[in-house]
């Protein structure tokens, strides 16, 4: 008798690890990328691309300065490259991508001892981060065109959140872009971050996530739908004023958030009732700084926010065990 | 079709030795008699070394009410009693070694012929405890104690677990497929003792010819109820709450409920005690997995060394990981030289292959455990606690309400060994307590 082993109960294990979980939201990305890529072309790719390997370049390198054990397989550092790059404009420069993806996995991830053990959604971070320092380089949108279409890569374009903003700053009537249809935000073809663009492409990936049973259907049904509240009510009350909820639903990084972002297991409550919690605060809180903030966008503030609160809902959403005597 | 809330659908893996029929296994030259193959407390030895001993002869004497004797499992001559690594204690514990003289002699008077079923509840009660009956589920709870509820405690309903919840195990199935009579008898004796009118049989529904045969074979009193395939659906508290919808509250008995449970297997020895005065030396045991060369369902005495029941089922074949009941909440071994208990109901052997030797990670918060714990509790927070041995906090987040089922350790993507973790503060919950008394 040779190699016999001796451990705990129980002696099998589910094949779903962390590398699986992590795969799956990849997968679940790939459709809102490849239409960031169709609108935005090659440079599209390319942010993706830098993005991602040097977030795995850094967690690895990091890794071997703190003589930590390299998790590169478990693949959460090729996620958090693909959900940086997601977050920014497609002509972002390298240096911009190198810093985002820095601060991602050094101050988001690596300081609080690795996966697991961060507060905040690392890529969140970074991406709050470049905002707050490079705001210019980090509002630079180019237009939407097709992939064939080789000309113009320099014209610019707002976002429908921009345009919105400067309309309410500029006390303005927002009839003229309220006019303009849902259909170009609900296929892409926008102003806006590389990966945000397209709600078809972020609606697919998120039921994908739900059907593997990698997510719930919580944290985006109750995240949105608190958006679309709230600011129906405002629309309702003046809607020359606030834009509809249907604008806002579509606009900006509200679905790549709530899917994606505040669904993050890490920096999200570990039960039902504590996810629908956090959902409703990121929710309002991303409606607030659209309605009334100086950012046309809340939801990277939103989500941030409410993951510094997630340990405090935690502790009061636990689950009622079986039996208990009340 | 009925069942509780939480649980996982591990591979159930029954098909290595789902269609073997029993077989006997044949005497050995040597047995190893544990004195301890019960929970609560120890029995003291009747014999010493050089005695002549007869099948059947009693070797020990419980010390308590919460305990239980062992008996001689074949003729032979006592070779002497010494301490050997207590298979699920882990700690050294004194163990009748028996050399057998072949001749499977039985102590006097055994086999006897009687019909329980006419006879006194409180004697029948007194048979089931003097036979050292325990529940061979794997608990190993005296059966007598779950058999005598204080006055103030009535019992309405007694359900047979024949779920089986844990994957690889075919003992129960084979035992209601080839010895119903011995189950149904068992059952009508707990119905006297008990006073009831009916019996629920709650079984697993991945086992169709096994509530076929049931449901054929029982009488108009005793019920078959098919339940949902889902771990750990055997478990005692799930088991009530899935057939009566009742939960036994935190801290609490079955009886707490108004319901007593116990396995086939324990029905089986009752009747064998009751009927025919047998005490409980012997059992039927699944030897399966892929690490053992011809996976067998086999009638097997107490006291046979392990060695023995591997050698009988071909020997091993790339093991690296030998279990003593299920893989969900089954003990690792690392020496063949224990002998099979009366909680033994397999023998599990796993391969390399299927070994799980990765390291664990950081929880990642998702709450899989969250979901699959059948106790609802928060095995993340467990295991937080236990990595750093936080028992007092621990005991907060329900640790004690903690089965150890398994169910939050197999589904942890992080691979934590959360049952590892639960295990260690309970030790050191216990430890303190013990201390503080």
């Amino acid at each position: 008798m040779k190699d016999i082993y001796i451990s705990s109960s129980p002696h099998i294990r589910s094949d779903e690890d962390v590398a699986w979980i992590m795969r799956q939201v990849i997968y679940a990305l790939i459709p809102g990328a490849l239409v960031g890529i169709y609108f935005f072309g090659l440079p599209a790719l390319m942010v993706i691309l830098i993005s991602v390997v040097s977030c795995m370049v850094i967690e690895a390198l990091a890794q071997r300065v703190m003589r930590a054990k390299n998790t590169l397989s478990d693949g959460s550092a090729a996620l958090t490259g693909l959900l940086l790059a997601m977050n920014l404009p497609s002509g972002a420069p390298w240096w911009l991508i190198v810093t985002g993806a820095f601060i991602a996995i050094i101050i988001g991830k690596q300081v609080y001892g690795g996966l697991g053990n961060n507060p905040f959604n690392p890529a969140l971070v970074a991406r709050v981060f470049l905002l707050i320092s490079f705001p210019v380089q980090m509002t630079s949108w180019p237009a939407p065109r097709s992939f064939f279409n080789e000309q113009a890569d320099a014209v610019s374009a707002a976002t429908p959140l921009g345009e919105l903003k400067e309309l309410i700053f500029a006390h303005s009537d927002i009839t003229a872009l309220a006019g303009k249809g849902l259909m170009d935000p609900f296929l892409g073809n926008i102003g806006g971050s590389l990966g945000e663009i397209s709600a078809l492409a972020l609606i697919l990936g998120g039921l994908y996530l739900i059907l593997r049973k990698v997510i719930t259907w919580h944290i985006p049904v109750f995240f949105i739908a608190t958006v679309a509240v709230f600011t129906g009510i405002f629309w309702m009350i003046d809607p020359d004023m606030y834009a509809s909820p249907a604008f806002h639903m579509l606009s900006g990084g509200l679905i790549l958030g709530a899917v994606f972002m505040a669904t993050d297991m890490v920096t999200s409550p570990i039960t039902i009732k504590g996810k629908i919690i956090f959902a409703m605060g990121c929710g309002l809180i991303t409606a607030v700084i659209r309605l009334w903030g100086g950012y046309p966008e809340g939801v990277s503030f939103a989500i941030l926010i409410m993951n510094a609160f997630v340990p405090l809902i935690n502790r009061g959403t636990g689950p009622k065990k079986f039996g208990a005597v009340s | 079709m009925k069942t509780f809330k939480g649980g996982i659908h591990p591979p159930a893996s029954k098909e290595l030795g789902m269609d073997l029929k029993i077989v006997d296994m044949p005497l050995g030259s040597e047995y190893r008699v544990l004195l301890q193959q019960h929970i609560g407390a120890p029995a003291k030895p009747l014999v010493t070394k050089g005695d002549m001993v007869k099948k059947g002869q009693v070797l020990s004497e419980p010390l308590g009410f919460v305990s239980a004797p062992v008996y001689a499992p074949t003729s032979g001559i006592v070779r002497g009693i010494s301490k050997i690594v207590h298979p699920v204690t882990g700690l050294l514990a004194p163990c009748i070694y028996i050399d057998a003289d072949g001749k499977d002699e039985w102590a006097q008077g055994l086999p006897l012929e009687r019909d329980p079923l006419e006879m006194d509840p409180g004697d029948l009660k007194g048979l089931i405890q003097s036979a050292g009956i325990v529940g061979m589920g794997g608990a190993t709870f005296p059966t007598h104690v779950k058999l005598s509820p204080p006055k103030d405690k009535p019992i309405d309903t007694f359900i047979v677990n024949g779920a089986e919840c844990e994957p690889y195990l075919n003992a129960d199935y084979r035992l209601m497929l080839e010895e119903p009579e011995r189950i149904i008898g068992g059952i009508q004796v707990v119905m006297r003792i008990l006073g009831l009118s009916e019996a629920i049989i709650g079984i697993e529904s991945n086992k169709p010819e096994a509530i076929r045969v049931m449901k054929e074979k029982v009488p108009g009193t005793i019920r078959v109820e098919p339940l949902k395939v889902k771990y750990p659906q055997g478990a005692e508290k799930h088991l009530i709450d899935a057939v009566i919808s009742r939960k036994v509250p935190s801290g609490g008995l079955p009886m707490e409920v108004g319901a007593v449970v116990q396995n086939v297997g324990t029905c089986a020895a009752i009747w064998d005690a009751c009927s025919r005065g047998i005490p409980l030396i012997e059992r039927i045991t699944s030897v399966t997995g892929r690490g053992i060369a011809e996976p067998r369902n086999i009638r097997v005495r107490v006291g046979t060394p392990l060695n023995d029941v591997i050698a009988f089922c071909g020997g091993l074949k790339d093991a690296s990981k030998i279990i003593y009941g299920g893989p969900m909440m089954g003990i690792a071994q690392y020496s063949l030289d224990i002998p099979v208990m009366k909680g033994t109901s397999g023998v599990l052997v796993l391969t390399a292959e299927e070994t799980n030797l990765d390291s664990f990670s950081a929880c990642i918060g998702c709450g899989r455990c969250i979901d699959a714990c059948p106790m609802q509790l928060n095995p993340s927070i467990l295991s937080k606690c236990g990595e750093k041995g936080l028992w007092e906090q621990s005991v907060e987040f329900d640790l004690l309400d903690c089965v150890e089922c398994g169910s939050c350790t197999y589904v942890c993507p992080a691979n934590r060994p959360i049952v590892h973790f639960v295990k260690h503060l309970k030790a050191l919950q216990r430890s303190a307590k013990a201390k503080e008394a």
